[in-house]
């Protein structure tokens, strides 16, 4: 790993990345597929981001609320990293790695309040939906974190509401609703790497691989910020921070034209 | 009155299928099948080293299976993540459904990894991922005697059909759901499943449609296969 490293950090030395982009600069091939799982989930969305492919699923369940918010509906984020989409990842209980993807997409989706949860609720104390989002890498070739954000956002827009059985208190899965979930703001998740002195975006497995701090930040239309994840072994000056959070502002804009 | 099939399809009729490798670049082999809409994806790593070390075999490679269904594939309730004992079953009945057509004498202590994921489900699931694992064996470039074709048979209301849906699975008088899977060049059996009462010859019966059906199924993989490597040599 160390003499793929040494190579990294010497084309970037000359401004230079192992596929000829600038280190500011994603790849030019990011689409959204929406509906890829349409019969089985109530949402679902591919995103590509060069040869990256990541897609998400939502599936919509009536349960019990938390006792301290009996009136709001429960979202829950799980990102798996499947052993099919990287030699490297093996099967088994949930990695660290997968659990930190899980929380830093729940967290840009939870903190910004892109679901008014308030609207989820069926009757208080007792009945409330329940929002899963499954987020599953197909290839691994870098920036899981963003393409994975990206595909839970996605499959969050093209998800219907089932619909909900009075009298039996259960959810009907054989009809749909045309009801879009109760969403608002759309929060961007942007990873900046920090390899030597050198920030870049969008990164291949081996930058990701070489990196010495990462900070993914998720952010909004109007440019704020709503949730923050720090990574890497190496610490970050304030300078940096003000750095990367300016560029992930930036190329957060970029991406949001794609959706 | 006998059974007329609830999709309007004749009784041997398969649903519409589509085949692709290589859909996985990352991996050394790799196929999409999708019949209906039941959607699967099997991506081959290896052969590799095998570990931990007391599961190697000096003799020969190891095969090794896994299937999954996606949380969100499921008909109804979101499937628990993670495996489970219908998960597990399925994957070993993989492995056995592949392993005649393997000759992994040339790989001693090394492992052939097929995950199998299952994108979206309506019935026929492990004869998809067995069907797609094939491919993606074979687009590994593993040496193989055949492919192996699979396809899900059904007896309801003693009339046999091929290709069963969920629709059909969940029939309300009972079925009989017979998983099958073909070496289509001898057309010999590597895989066989029954839930449900049916009798002897209509197993006979389930056996035949199931193999005439796997023919049009082998066809497709092979087509797959090919395009493949037309798409290289561009």
């Amino acid at each position: 790993m160390n003499m793929i490293k040494d190579h990294i950090v010497k084309l970037l030395e000359k401004d230079m990345r192992e596929d000829g982009r600038k280190l500011t600069e994603y790849r030019k091939e990011i689409t959204i597929e929406y509906g890829v799982s349409p019969k089985s989930a109530e949402g679902s969305a591919r995103v590509r981001i060069g040869k990256t492919e990541v897609v998400a699923g939502v599936k919509l369940d009536a349960g019990t609320p938390f006792p301290d918010t009996p009136d709001q509906g429960v979202m829950m984020v799980n990102a798996e990293l499947l052993p099919l989409s990287n030699p490297n990842f093996e099967s088994g209980p949930p990695s660290i790695d997968s659990i930190e993807l899980s929380r830093v997409v729940d967290r840009g989706i939870r903190e910004c309040h892109m679901i008014d949860t308030h609207k989820l609720c069926i009757k208080e104390g007792e009945k409330v939906w329940m929002i899963f989002i499954d987020i599953y890498p197909i290839n691994d070739d870098g920036n899981l974190f963003d393409a994975a954000s990206l595909a839970a956002l996605a499959a969050l827009k093209d998800a219907r509401m089932p619909k909900f059985n009075e009298e039996t208190g259960k959810v009907d899965y054989s009809e749909r609703t045309k009801e879009p979930l109760p969403l608002s703001y759309e929060p961007i998740e942007v990873t900046v790497l920090k390899i030597k002195d050198k920030l870049i975006v969008d990164p291949s497995v081996d930058e990701w691989n070489s990196l010495d701090a990462r900070l993914t930040v998720a952010t909004l239309k109007d440019g704020k910020i709503c949730a923050l994840q720090k990574g890497g072994g190496a610490a970050l000056t304030s300078e940096d921070v003000d750095n990367m959070v300016e560029l992930a502002i930036e190329k957060g804009k970029e991406l949001r034209k794609l959706l | 009155m006998a059974y007329k099939r609830l999709d309007g399809r004749k009784n041997d009729e398969l649903r519409p299928m589509e085949a692709k490798t290589g859909v996985v670049p990352s991996a050394d082999g790799s196929a999409m099948f999708k019949i209906g809409k039941t959607i699967a994806i099997a991506v081959v790593h290896g052969p590799r080293e095998l570990h931990p070390k007391f599961l190697q075999n000096p003799e020969k490679g190891v095969l090794r299976c896994n299937y999954n269904m996606m949380a969100f594939s499921g008909s109804g309730d979101r499937v628990r993540p993670g495996p489970n004992r219908r998960s597990k079953e399925i994957s070993y009945v993989t492995e056995k459904a592949l392993l005649p057509v393997l000759d992994l004498s040339k790989y001693p202590n090394a492992v052939i990894d097929v995950y199998v994921e299952l994108l979206q489900t309506d019935a026929g699931t492990r004869c998809a991922g067995i069907t797609a694992a094939a491919m993606a064996l074979a687009d590994a470039g593993i040496p193989m005697k055949d492919l192996v074709s699979a396809v899900a048979c059904g007896v309801i209301d003693g009339t046999v059909v091929a290709d069963v849906d969920k629709a059909e699975e969940d029939y309300e008088g009972g079925m009989g759901d017979i998983p099958l899977a073909f070496l289509p060049r001898n057309g010999e059996v590597s895989l066989l499943q029954l839930d449900g009462v049916i009798t002897k010859d209509d197993l006979n019966k389930a056996i035949e449609i199931g193999r005439k059906a796997s023919e049009k199924i082998y066809e497709l993989q092979k087509k797959a296969l090919k395009e493949r490597f037309e798409r290289e040599e561009k």
